[in-house]
């Protein structure tokens, strides 16, 4: 099922089942993600409180975690933001201040723990993306990404190891992720950019919308990417690797404009990329497109 | 969301307020002195120095009715009356308008230019009275200090945080729909084809930045914007009519608003108490005869806009009285003695209004 992800709350569900949950959220969500684990699937929310798990049917809390707050409000918004699931046992929530918290997730229960913080970015972190594809062993796993456009690649075994880190270029990286070693970031100036994930290389930049990219999302099975921005189009590409050379290549397949829409949410809904959908501020619908 | 965004709300819906008192001032003939004064009480007003800075603390927006009773008293800050259908009007095209420039601002830093643009027009309003000026000139430093720094990331949650304030607000303005930047349902509409200028264009390197900079607006003191947002766009005199029917179609999540039990409703209290606190309200002496100014173009049509207003749109102005223990309450009841309570009566909300409860409990 597809959940919406849009920052703009009320925070919408497809799926008719999470009534409850819909009303028994205390703070407005600022995000939220389906972690799946191979043993177990949490629904993670952040917000600026704190931090969220329930059981995938919304029937339990299973884990809280509170953010610091100051009384008065500090200048500098305090929230969690960018969730992800990795190695098949944790899941990484960033902070606002730059850390991703990891915590532990057994294959049942309630007894999950804060096991370790990254502390490599200096600004609030935008989005997280665990390897969806091939992982060839001691290859990257995990991609954190802030405000100021940098982002920082990880391998998750026991503890988490920072393989290489990818310099800002004056843009916020707003969305980002990983699949077959290949890094894709989208940026606030409309910018998608790949890179090598081992290397940090880049290896192209694609002019793909004319505003702020606030979604990104890979079709694990067929290596499609899909662009949601600002301007109201959705764009969706096609990740490849060259049979030869091994080269990172991109083209574009299709382009889909949501009439006077900013987007602010896209997803794929199935594993191929075949259908996908939409929503923007001030929708109160998530529109859905599928091949015909 | 951004605690840093009150600022730029309040500043940006109060020079919308200006460009439209000012126009409407024009257009019924107000002498120009009076037009004048009924400008620089409201801007000395809106400027001061208390009150800017209660403004500028770290803080969460707070609800449209806190806003909304404090739009109210600013534009009550001369010798100037409005009904409550010419205010409820002004605030519709108030606050539609700035939705639709933080809407369509390219970048989220040019939310500063569009709120620099209306500091420039205001400027203009009260070029002959240095005093003023130097208050205004003295928020811009204010606001140069805490906005130049920030980066294009916590400019995209202020502006964020200033769309979620504006959701679901359609209200159809004629002169929007005239120049077809609105449609009929409410929404605006997003130009797509101007800077569509590098679309699908790959690039497989190894770096280098082919985008070519476009003018960039001045974030100084003083200098070209560039960007037109936020300028006057009633200068050409054109009447402002707004279209109540069909405008929210999201009316659930309206009264929802309206409705629902709000935990923050003392916090609110407290704040509009420090806000106000710094408001200083002149009240007309007998040499001054006050005017009412109509936002409608006759008596009857701002009469028959009254009647007519959808209950989903009107706003729940905050009806403010003086409670029995005057120690527990002192800030409100300073408050209440300034204030020169309106010959019309407010309207007072019957259901669910918390904040007039919560109140009878102080």
């Amino acid at each position: 099922s597809l959940l919406s992800t849009s920052p703009f709350f009320p925070l919408l569900y497809v799926t008719a089942n999470y009534p409850m949950l819909a009303a028994t959220a205390p703070f407005p969500p600022f995000q939220a993600s389906w972690c799946v684990l191979p043993s177990r699937v949490l629904l993670v929310l952040t917000s600026q409180k704190g931090i969220q798990m329930y059981e995938s049917d919304g029937s339990i809390m299973v884990y809280w975690h509170a953010l610091d707050v100051l009384e008065p409000p500090p200048a500098q918004a305090v929230f969690a933001r960018g969730i992800a699931a990795a190695s098949g046992r944790f899941i990484c929530v960033g902070t606002s201040s730059g850390l991703v918290l990891v915590f532990d997730i057994p294959s049942k229960g309630t007894n999950i723990t804060l096991s370790e913080v990254l502390q490599e970015h200096r600004d609030s972190i935008t989005d997280i993306a665990s390897e969806v594809g091939e992982n060839p062993d001691g290859a990257a796993d995990l991609v954190t990404a802030d405000d100021s456009g940098a982002l920082c690649v990880w391998r998750s075994k026991e503890e988490f190891s920072l393989l290489t880190k990818i310099s800002a270029f004056g843009w916020t990286c707003s969305s980002v992720k990983l699949w077959n070693g290949v890094i894709a970031a989208g940026y606030g100036n409309g910018q998608i950019r790949l890179y090598e994930a081992t290397s940090g290389a880049l290896r192209a930049t694609v002019s793909a919308h004319a505003r702020w990219i606030y979604a990104l999302d890979v079709a694990p099975l067929t290596g499609k990417l899909l662009s949601g921005a600002e301007d109201s189009y959705v764009q969706i590409w096609k990740l490849s690797r060259s049979p030869d050379t091994g080269d990172i290549e991109i083209e574009h397949c299709h382009s889909e404009c949501v009439t006077d829409t900013q987007l602010c949410g896209a997803r794929f809904c199935d594993p191929e990329g075949n259908s996908f959908a939409a929503t923007g501020y001030d929708l109160s619908e998530i529109v859905r497109y599928g091949q015909v | 969301m951004s605690a840093r965004t009150l600022p730029l709300l309040f500043l940006n819906l109060g020079g919308e307020m200006l460009y439209i008192l000012d126009q409407r001032l024009r257009a019924q003939s107000i002498p120009g002195e009076k037009a004048r004064k009924v400008m620089n009480d409201i801007i000395t007003t809106m400027f001061n120095k208390k009150f800017m800075e209660e403004l500028f603390k770290p803080q969460e927006l707070y609800s449209k009715k806190a806003l909304r009773t404090v739009y109210d008293r600013l534009a009550h800050a001369s010798i100037m009356r409005l009904n409550q259908a010419s205010m409820d009007k002004l605030y519709d095209l108030m606050t539609m308008a700035f939705k639709y420039q933080v809407l369509l601002c390219p970048r989220p830093k040019d939310i500063l230019l569009v709120t620099f643009n209306h500091l420039d027009a205001i400027k203009d309003f009260i070029r002959d009275s240095p005093n003023i000026l130097n208050q205004v000139d003295e928020t811009f430093r204010q606001l140069i200090d805490m906005y130049s720094c920030l980066s294009a990331g916590e400019f995209q949650l202020i502006r964020q945080t200033l769309l979620i304030f504006f959701q679901d607000m359609h209200i159809r303005v004629s002169i929007f729909l005239k120049d077809k930047v609105q449609n009929s349902n409410g929404r605006f509409v997003l130009p797509i084809s101007d800077h569509y200028l590098l679309f699908k264009r790959v690039e497989f390197t190894n770096g280098g930045n082919y985008i070519s900079p476009q003018r960039e607006g001045s974030f100084d003191l003083y200098g070209d914007r560039v960007l037109k947002l936020g300028t006057n766009m009633y200068s050409v005199s054109r009447p402002v009519e707004t279209h109540m029917s069909g405008a929210s179609k999201s009316l659930a999540s309206h009264t929802k608003e309206n409705a629902a039990p709000n935990p923050l409703a003392k916090e609110e209290l407290n704040f509009l108490a420090r806000l106000m606190g710094g408001l200083e309200i002149k009240k007309p002496n007998g040499s001054e005869p006050g005017f009412r100014l109509n936002l409608f173009t006759t008596d009857e049509e701002e009469e028959h806009a009254a009647l007519t207003r959808p209950e989903e749109l009107s706003y729940k102005v905050i009806n403010i009285q003086a409670t029995q223990d005057q120690q527990q309450n002192e800030e409100l009841a300073r408050i209440m003695g300034e204030f020169e309570v309106t010959d019309q009566p407010r309207q007072s909300t019957s259901k669910g209004d918390d904040l007039l409860a919560m109140m009878d409990e102080l």
